[in-house]
């Protein structure tokens, strides 16, 4: 990662130009030829500092106007079983082991996206016949306070 | 919002390919012109479905620490507690969540381990929580790759 990356970093982390040539135009702002632009960003790639250049949508205005953090308690010889069941659904976006605390038992967490929460708790019990788990909560989001992407360098 | 919207933003989702056009190359996949799919790129970043058109990085391979924070803070003092923790660039999602005990969860992404202590340490001065709990994940069973419409 040289200095380079971290301006090609920082630009990529805005909006990209929504024209016929937007990586030519991010190049030209860096002073490189688009081809050296795109040689970067496959590099970035490979090395698995940039996912890819896409979409984050806004999940309410796209339809998804229920989100829900699921929080399962998984015995720890079962968390490699099922973390794996849980990762495979479309709805379920996000899912970690985190730590767990005497008042707070639950170990993975899935991040489950739906039409309502109706939808939410319908592919919870999906996740929960096919995993067996049956100690969870789903704790709804009542209010976005905050969502950005982050600003890097 | 159309069907081909809705193609055009399970493909926008799945990343743009590096080449130099395209809206080309993505429009030919889908069987429109250049034109038609960057007009509609355009509405949907216009009418805010697209929050962002841009690079998706994975932050620990760019050597940033993240984590994961529930807090319990009376409902009187949310509002409070909300602009405490936002004022950090380093927090990137906030939610208000029904549970009983901890009802405030965000995310932190800073660039080290001892900057997202110093950030916890601060907030928990300054809006005082009844409880604290950072919760950084031990295993990434899946990261967010797209939403299918």
């Amino acid at each position: 990662m040289d200095d380079l990356d971290r301006a090609i970093i920082a630009l990529l982390q805005q909006d990209i130009p929504l024209n016929e040539t937007p990586y030519a135009s991010l190049a030209a702002q860096l002073s490189l030829s688009p081809e050296e632009l795109l040689e970067r960003l496959g590099s970035l790639q490979e090395r698995g500092c940039l996912r890819r250049v896409g979409a984050v949508l806004r999940h309410q205005k796209a339809g998804f106007t229920a989100n829900a953090m699921g929080v399962w308690e998984v015995p720890p010889q079962e968390i490699e079983r099922v973390g794996p069941i849980m990762a495979s659904f479309p709805e379920v976006t996000h899912c970690y082991e985190r730590p767990t605390f005497p008042d707070w038992s639950y170990n993975l967490y899935t991040m489950i996206h739906g039409k309502d929460p109706k939808a939410c708790e319908r592919v919870a019990e999906m996740i929960s016949q096919r995993t067996g788990i049956t100690r969870y909560r789903l704790l709804f989001s009542l209010r976005e306070l905050k969502k950005t992407s982050m600003s890097y360098f | 919002m159309d069907a081909l919207d809705k193609q055009l933003l399970n493909r926008l989702q799945k990343g743009l390919p590096l080449v130099p056009r395209p809206f080309e190359a993505i429009g030919e996949e889908l069987g429109i012109g250049e034109a038609e799919t960057l007009a509609r790129v355009r509405q949907l970043k216009a009418r805010g479905i697209v929050r962002r058109l841009g690079g998706i990085f994975d932050s620990r391979n760019l050597g940033f620490q993240s984590t994961l924070v529930a807090l319990q803070v009376p409902e009187d003092r949310v509002e409070e507690a909300a602009a405490a923790i936002n004022a950090y660039p380093e927090v990137t999602h906030h939610y208000l969540r029904d549970h009983e005990r901890y009802n405030l969860w965000f995310t932190l992404i800073a660039s080290n381990e001892a900057r997202i202590q110093e950030i916890l340490e601060e907030i928990s001065r300054r809006i005082a929580p009844a409880a604290i709990r950072n919760l950084p994940a031990k295993r990434f069973f899946k990261i967010q790759v797209d939403l299918p419409l």
